[in-house]
Formats: structure tokens, C-alpha cells, sequence
């Protein structure tokens, strides 16, 4: 029972964190808080449904998943940019309630478009193709595993199972969090963001170009939280245009809880909320599974504003 | 000559960029040939931006400078009195509950505006205190059968209670933690609201409500509640004017300019800042109480964190730190959307656009206002 609620915790862990990752790299660079960042994850969900729609029911999974991930991410990056462009840039010198106004308005046209586009009624992931991706991992694996491990199409630890999507799930955030650290320690692009970071005004006389680096923020931030989009209609089959706010809210709490503007803090925040959550919910009671990540987040603003690994300024 | 001539090549070519980008990133959602519609549509809309609008500037300015002819402030006021009192009563129906929503909307805003515009306290989650007025109302009058009177001061008492439990955590954070805290605060309540069916019946929301009665006289018609609101209303500006010119009005507004000179200065900030909170508390206590009365029915999805961004949005709109942007702001937001009921859910679309172009060509709202400086007239 604890195992299973802390593998199951470790999935939605992994899906808040990488939300979270956009919240904290974008405050970390201009310490707003992107309210629409949520409503970025729910329209990649809806990316990965319109890709399967259009294209899904005939490739087979190994190509399946790679494509739908690129296409999701890319649109979603798209979407991200735009939004930059056109919503925030031009209030880059305005007060802090503009722009959170600007955020709030962004996420109610991203919903209500989404709505008036897509229909307001649950948009399913299709069965038979979530079962066939589960059954595919479940081949991959039982060659490199043991066999005692795969025992149904499901994955067997100890006592405790969880599907070979949600293993997918565990291991893309994982991936995806490696690529990111990588990209931010190793390269110059990254060099360029700790600088913008760290200091706005100072980044830009010494020649990087901050729009092209608040711009890449943005991309990323964007295809991450597509990424986790994606596997969230999978594992749970169906979304709605309004999955954006709660996951959002969530996902801020986690990237509060680390340490906002530090991004190693919004991983550890999302995998520590999921747990929290998926323990207090097996545990105390499932009804108000929302309150606890509100409950925590209170306590951490009030006592600890600083996160689990923050420094209070933004700073990576 | 030239240059125009580029400018403007530039401009339309810009024009095309943008609108084939959107159209790449919205063909996936909206299909080939509506794509196909709106790319035109983007186009022509940027190529227009450029064009001379000699005939409507020129309107423009003519409006600009027409000056309001001074008439009497009593006859005025008068005519004022005389429009709020008499004429809504010529309305249908219909569009006399549009006025008590508005009504109940405008003393919400005055609320949020003493807290937010004031004293510069950002804050998310305002329905909260709405919502626990309105429960407090509802419940009282079911099970305790207290006449209304009572309910409305005790439903704005208790929601005063909660503005300063929500206000004790409040003082050690700043801007965005703030108003994060408030957020979660206003979705902890409506969760609770949403769960503790014991004593709220849940989603289902409580029923049946007694409608309030006066000395034997009862509200049923909307133009009586129109009356009922417009009372609270009258109460809410003479208290919200009272306080923005009082010394606690300026203190709260030294806070919001910068808190380490206010203190400096001698103001108690712990006192300052819980005072706000407990009388925006108060006047969504009251608006809560009100509403409810109307509806006879309250249920916790009447106060999701919408009604709370569309309250914080009504202040922005109307220019923050006064009665009359407060007004505008409802008005704007409640009276207007009810002419584009034939949009349907189109209407919260363009609410959204509406919101992010006001922040980018107007941000101090419709109506910016400036304070009386002391001794400057």
C-alpha cells in the first residue's frame, strides 16, 4: 500500500514538476507569475488528442509516441512564443498588476477558446491505443527485465503495480529533466539564461540579447509542460478545456515549495507534492486531495518563502 | 514620401507574417477553412492599423475637447436622485435583476478597491468572503429563521472575521506571495463549501431561502431588491469616501507607496493592513448576504476564482482607488456583456482579449484617478 501510493505519487510528481519548471524559469528571469502556464499544459493535452485523431489509429507505437510528443511540444512552443510576443513583451516596463491581468486574461481566452474550438464536453484519449502503448512498453521491457517484473502488462515491484505508462511517465520527466539541467549548466544558451537570471539589465550590456532569451524561456517552458500534458491524457484517458487551472495552481505550489526561480527546487517541489498528495489522499481522505497542495502552500509562503532549496531572489 | 511608402510595405508584410504565424498554430485546433477566415481577417485588421482614419480622429478630438457645461451640483444631484429612484422602475424585469446584480457587483468592487486599490494589497481569492456571507445568510435564515435585519450585520461580521484570519498570515508577504496566499485561501473555501455536506448540502448548494420581509412587507420583485441594494449601495460610498479621506485613507495609501517610509512615518502598518482586510471583508460579507437573499439558493460554484479575477478585473477597468471607477468597472463588466448574450461563450473570449489590449493600451483604466493633493486647490 505505501509503495504503491509512492509510485503513484512519483507519476504525478513527475508531471507537476515539469510544470512547475516552466512557473519557476520564467520567474526566475522576470518574476511574474505566469498565470496562463497552465492553460499552456491543457493545450498540449489537446495537441496529443488532435494528433491521435488525425494520424494515430494506423502507426505503430514506436513511432506513435516519438511523433505525437514532437508535434504536441512544437505546437505548444509555438503557442508559447506567441503569447510572449504579443501579451507580455510590450509590458515589460509596466507594474506588476498589469502584467498578472495580462496572465489571468491570456488563460481565460487559451480556456475559452479551447472550449469554443474543441466542444466543452471531456475529450478522450482513445482506449484501445492508450491499452496498445501500455502493452508495447510492456514487451520493450519484459526483454530487458526479469521476467517476475511484468506480470499482466503491468509493472511488479515488491507488492505493489503500476502500469508501464505510468513507468513511461516516471521516466520521460526524469529524461526530460536531465535534457533541461544539461541544456541550462552546459550550453550557451543556458549560460545566457542563469545571466538573465541572475541579473536583467546587467545580461543585456554585456551583449546577450534578452528578448531571444526570455523568448527561449518561454519555448522551453512551453514543450515541457506539453510533455506532461501529453502523458496526462494518456494515463488518465480523458481531459477538459478546464484541466489547466487546477494543474496549474498545482504546479505553481510545487515550484513555490523548491524555491521559485530555482529549477532543481521545482523538481524536488513537484515530486514532494505528488507524494503528499497521493499519500494524503490514500491515507486521510481522497475528498480533499485539492486542499493539502493549497494547505502547503500557505504554510510554505508564511514560514519558509524561500522554498525547500530557494534563495529568495530569482537565481538558478 | 518614400519612407512612408516603406514604412507602410513593411508594416503590411509584418502584417502577413503575423497572420500566417497564427494561422500555422491555430490550424490544428480551428480546421483549414476557418483558419483560412481569420488569417484574412488578422491581415486586413493589421494593414488598417495604418491607415489614415482622418474622419474618426478628428470625431475623437471633437469629443475630447467638448466641455460639460457646468449645471448646478443641486439640481445635479437632483436629476441624479431622480434617475436611480424613478426610472428603473419603467425597466422589465429582466433588466432590473441585471441592475441588483450590478448593484451587488459594485459593492464588491468597492470592497476589493479599498484593499487592492488602497492599500496596495493584492488579493485573489475576494469571493471567499462573498461566499461565506452568503452562506451565513442562507444558513442563518434556514435554521435559525432570524429576521433579515440581523443576517445582513452578522453575515458581514463573520466574513470580518475571516478578512482578519486571512490578514494575520498576510502581513510577513508582498506582492505576488500575497495574492498567491489569497488564492489558495479563496479555493480552500470553496472546496470546503464543496465537501462539507453536513453543513453546506455540498454541491447541490443550500435551497430555498426565505425571502427577507420588512415590518410585514416582502422583497419579491426584483425592483424591490433593486431598492434593498441601491441602500447598501448609498451606505458603501458614504464609508468608502469617509475612510479614502481620512487620515486612515492616506495612511493606507503611504503603505502602498512604500512601506518601510509609512512606517517611518508612524503609521501602524499590522493595524492598517488588518483594518483593510476586515472592512473589504465586511462589504463582500454584506454583498454576499444580499445576494443570496436574491437568488433564495446559493451553491459553491457561484464563487469560483473567476467571480474573484472578474472583481479584481472590474477595478482595473475602471481606474483603482475610486467610487467611480468601481462603478464604471461593474457597469462595463455586467451591463454591457448582457447586450452580447447572442455571442454566447464567444462573450468570455473576447472578455479575455478585452482584458489583455486594456492592459496594453490603457492601464490605468477608463478613468485613472488622481488624488487630491492637501492644499493644492
Amino acid at each position: 500500500m505505501l509503495l504503491q501510493q509512492i509510485l503513484n505519487g512519483l507519476t504525478v510528481g513527475g508531471v507537476y514538476a515539469l510544470i512547475a519548471l516552466g512557473y519557476t524559469m520564467v520567474y526566475g528571469i522576470l518574476q511574474i507569475i505566469n498565470f496562463a502556464h497552465g492553460e499552456i499544459y491543457m493545450i498540449g493535452a489537446y495537441f496529443g488528442i488532435i494528433f491521435i485523431a488525425s494520424v494515430g489509429s494506423n502507426l505503430s507505437v514506436s513511432i506513435l509516441l516519438p511523433t505525437m510528443f514532437i508535434f504536441a511540444m512544437f505546437f505548444t512552443a509555438c503557442y508559447g512564443f506567441t503569447i510572449e510576443k504579443i501579451g507580455y513583451q510590450p509590458l515589460r516596463k509596466a507594474p506588476r498588476l498589469s502584467l498578472l491581468i495580462t496572465a489571468l486574461g491570456v488563460s481565460i481566452f487559451l480556456q475559452n477558446y479551447v472550449m469554443l474550438t474543441q466542444g466543452a464536453r471531456d475529450k478522450v484519449f482513445p482506449h484501445t491505443i492508450s491499452e496498445n502503448i501500455n502493452s508495447s512498453l510492456a514487451h520493450f521491457f519484459s526483454n530487458i527485465l526479469p521476467q517476475k517484473y511484468v506480470v499482466h502488462n503491468n509493472l511488479r515491484i515488491l507488492n505493489a503495480q503500476i502500469s508501464f505508462i505510468q513507468l513511461l511517465i516516471i521516466l520521460t520527466s526524469i529524461i526530460l529533466m536531465i535534457l533541461l539541467n544539461l541544456l541550462i549548466t552546459r550550453t550557451r544558451t543556458g549560460k545566457a539564461m542563469r545571466a538573465t537570471a541572475q541579473d536583467l539589465k546587467m545580461a543585456s550590456l554585456v551583449g546577450i540579447d534578452t528578448d531571444k532569451i526570455i523568448s527561449t524561456t518561454f519555448i522551453i517552458g512551453s514543450a515541457l509542460a506539453a510533455a506532461a500534458g501529453i502523458m496526462v491524457a494518456i494515463y488518465y484517458g480523458r481531459i477538459h478545456y478546464f484541466i489547466g487551472y487546477i494543474a496549474g495552481i498545482k504546479a505553481f505550489t510545487a515550484a513555490v515549495l523548491g524555491g521559485i526561480g530555482n529549477i532543481y527546487g521545482a523538481m524536488l517541489g513537484g515530486l514532494v507534492l505528488g507524494l503528499v498528495e497521493s499519500l494524503s489522499s490514500g491515507y486521510i481522505s481522497c475528498e480533499y486531495k485539492d486542499v493539502y497542495a493549497f494547505i502547503i502552500l500557505i504554510l510554505i509562503l508564511i514560514f519558509r518563502p524561500q522554498g525547500l532549496l530557494g534563495k529568495r531572489k530569482g537565481e538558478y | 514620401m518614400l519612407k512612408q511608402n516603406s514604412n507602410l510595405a513593411s508594416a503590411r508584410l509584418g502584417g502577413l507574417v503575423w497572420a500566417i504565424w497564427i494561422g500555422v498554430i491555430v490550424v490544428p485546433f480551428l480546421g483549414l477553412v476557418k483558419t483560412g477566415y481569420l488569417v484574412l481577417a488578422i491581415f486586413v485588421l493589421s494593414v488598417l492599423r495604418f491607415a489614415k482614419f482622418t474622419f474618426i480622429k478628428s470625431t475623437i478630438v471633437k469629443i475630447r475637447r467638448f466641455k460639460i457645461p457646468k449645471i448646478n451640483p443641486i439640481i445635479l444631484s437632483i436629476i441624479g436622485i431622480l434617475l436611480l429612484l424613478i426610472v428603473p422602475m419603467f425597466f422589465n424585469k429582466y433588466f432590473q435583476d441585471v441592475l441588483v446584480v450590478c448593484g451587488i457587483y459594485i459593492l464588491l468592487s468597492l470592497g476589493i478597491n479599498i484593499v487592492v486599490g488602497l492599500a496596495g494589497l493584492l488579493v485573489l481569492g475576494y469571493i471567499a468572503f462573498y461566499a461565506i456571507g452568503a452562506y451565513t445568510y442562507a444558513l442563518l435564515s434556514i435554521h435559525f429563521h432570524i429576521p433579515f435585519c440581523l443576517c445582513f450585520p452578522i453575515s458581514g461580521a463573520l466574513a470580518t472575521i475571516f478578512g482578519i484570519l486571512v490578514g494575520l498570515p498576510a502581513l510577513r508577504l508582498r506582492g505576488d506571495y500575497l495574492a498567491i496566499v489569497t488564492l489558495g485561501f479563496g479555493e480552500i473555501t470553496r472546496i470546503v463549501l464543496n465537501n462539507w455536506d453536513e453543513l453546506t448540502c455540498g454541491p447541490n448548494g443550500i435551497l430555498g431561502i426565505a425571502r427577507p420581509s420588512f415590518f410585514g412587507f416582502k422583497f419579491t420583485a426584483p425592483i424591490h431588491y433593486y431598492y434593498l441594494v441601491l441602500c447598501f449601495l448609498v451606505l458603501g460610498i458614504f464609508i468608502f469616501n469617509r475612510l479614502n479621506n481620512s487620515r486612515i485613507g492616506r495612511a493606507w495609501v503611504a503603505i502602498k507607496e512604500d512601506e518601510l517610509a509609512a512606517s517611518t512615518m508612524g503609521i501602524n502598518i499590522v493595524k492598517l493592513k488588518l483594518l483593510a482586510f476586515a472592512i473589504s471583508a465586511a462589504f463582500a460579507g454584506v454583498g454576499g448576504a444580499v445576494f443570496a437573499s436574491k437568488m433564495t439558493h446559493v451553491s459553491p460554484e457561484s464563487f469560483t476564482f473567476l467571480e474573484s479575477a472578474l472583481v479584481l478585473c472590474m477595478i482595473v477597468l475602471g481606474g483603482m482607488g475610486s467610487v467611480r471607477g468601481a462603478i464604471i468597472g461593474a457597469a462595463c463588466l455586467i451591463i454591457v456583456p448582457e447586450f452580447f448574450r447572442e455571442f454566447g461563450n464567444l462573450r468570455m473570449l473576447l472578455f479575455g482579449v478585452a482584458m489583455i489590449l486594456m492592459m496594453r493600451f490603457k492601464p490605468d483604466g477608463l478613468l485613472p484617478y488622481k488624488r487630491k493633493r492637501l492644499g493644492s486647490e
